[in-house]
């Protein structure tokens, strides 16, 4: 018995395949730190009006998430990490997610507007342009660096958060933007040590590639150092508190000790024990992150100095 | 090999149609808890109404007193 089967050479997406342009792992801490620059602002701000603040800041990241996607669907297809992703999988076509992208990012900015104010409708609005013009199409296939740019749009949620409050920048959101800034690359690039990716092929710059693993690890300590006074700077802005610098402090010291660690080491020892240190300096710069922004919720709720 | 009625293109068919529509019902109810809540906070909206209201009128300088 023969079978037509003319739907299958172009399947159609489900539900889930939306979803998943909109990268709900990157929305979680996008929610979670705007979410805490909008709880320690000095502004009080209606539960609901916050609810919905943090709904449409994680809408505008899931629209910059899509229209990366779009862009980005011919390095997707190259690379294994991404071959899954529903456009290089071909489960939605490439004009589906550029179109989802823009209205999502047109809806996000102007529900943020109406819900808090148009300073942070704005900012959402300039966030999305940066990560997905100026990062996406501009500078993350020409320097390696990219990283570094990247990182900066993973930093805007808390300000924005904060905006959502008080309707402006303050030294305590802006230093919040500097944590996030400065830990993206030691982050990433120790990420990039032992996962070892084929950015080069798809034409990617990463620094491991174009600078070697030795500037690799020079420059994943160096940021360890400059990272460090920026968050222990925050521990002494009116959203700090006891807590957060004895948080701060430890875990600066153990990013930073982590660094050296990985600054020390040949390529040949860490080949040996298959990047042990890599992977757990790593695996610290995820609680890094995570234990700050806690503390900072967690200072908030106990009054800070 | 049967003929099915229902090809598993329908079933993921069905789920971008059911995952649309509660998200649509979703931003509704949204938007209506969100105009509760601004109308509420507002306070009391006091517009013309034919009659001079104290409330209304702005404050003026008091007199200046001269000597």
């Amino acid at each position: 018995m023969t079978d037509i089967n003319a739907y299958d050479t172009a399947p159609e997406a489900e539900f889930g395949d939306y979803v998943a342009l909109l990268k709900p792992r990157v929305m979680s801490l996008v929610v979670f730190t705007a979410f805490v620059g909008l709880w320690v602002a000095p502004v009080d701000v209606h539960p609901f009006i916050g609810f919905c603040s943090i709904l449409f800041i994680a809408l505008g990241g899931g629209a910059s998430g899509a229209l990366n996607m779009w862009y980005d669907r011919d390095i997707d297809a190259i690379m294994n990490r991404t071959q899954g992703r529903p456009i290089p999988s071909g489960r939605v076509q490439g004009n589906e997610a550029l179109g989802l992208g823009i209205v999502l990012g047109l809806i996000s900015v102007m529900m943020l507007g109406l819900v808090a104010n148009w300073f942070a409708a704005g900012f959402l609005a300039f966030t999305i342009f940066f990560y997905a013009v100026i990062y996406t199409v501009w500078l993350k296939r020409w320097t390696p660096q990219n990283i570094v740019i990247g990182g900066a749009a993973g930093a805007f949620p808390p300000m924005i958060g904060w905006a959502c409050a008080t309707g402006g920048i303050g030294i305590e959101s802006a230093l919040m933007f500097a944590l996030i800034f400065f830990w993206t690359p030691p982050h990433f690039w120790a990420l990039a040590l032992f996962m070892k990716e084929d950015y080069h092929r798809a034409g990617v710059p990463m620094l491991t590639v174009t600078h070697g693993r030795r500037s690799t690890r020079i420059h994943i300590f160096a940021y360890t150092l400059v990272l460090a006074p920026f968050a222990i700077w925050l521990g002494l802005t009116s959203v700090g508190g006891p807590l957060y610098m004895a948080v701060a402090v430890v875990l600066n010291a153990a990013f930073i000790h982590g660094g050296w660690q990985i600054l020390r080491r040949a390529e040949d020892e860490a080949v040996a024990d298959g990047y042990a240190v890599e992977k757990r300096v790593f695996k610290l710069s995820l609680y890094y992150l995570f234990l700050h922004f806690l503390a900072l919720l967690v200072q908030g709720w106990m009054g800070g100095w | 090999m049967s003929l099915h009625a229902e090809h598993e293109l329908h079933g993921r068919r069905r789920s971008r149609n059911m995952g649309l529509g509660i998200v649509l019902l979703a931003f509704v109810a949204l938007v209506f808890a969100l105009t509760v809540v601004k109308v509420r906070q507002g306070g009391l909206v006091e517009a013309f109404d034919h009659q001079p209201r104290v409330s209304l009128t702005p404050i003026e300088p008091a007199p200046q007193v001269t000597p």
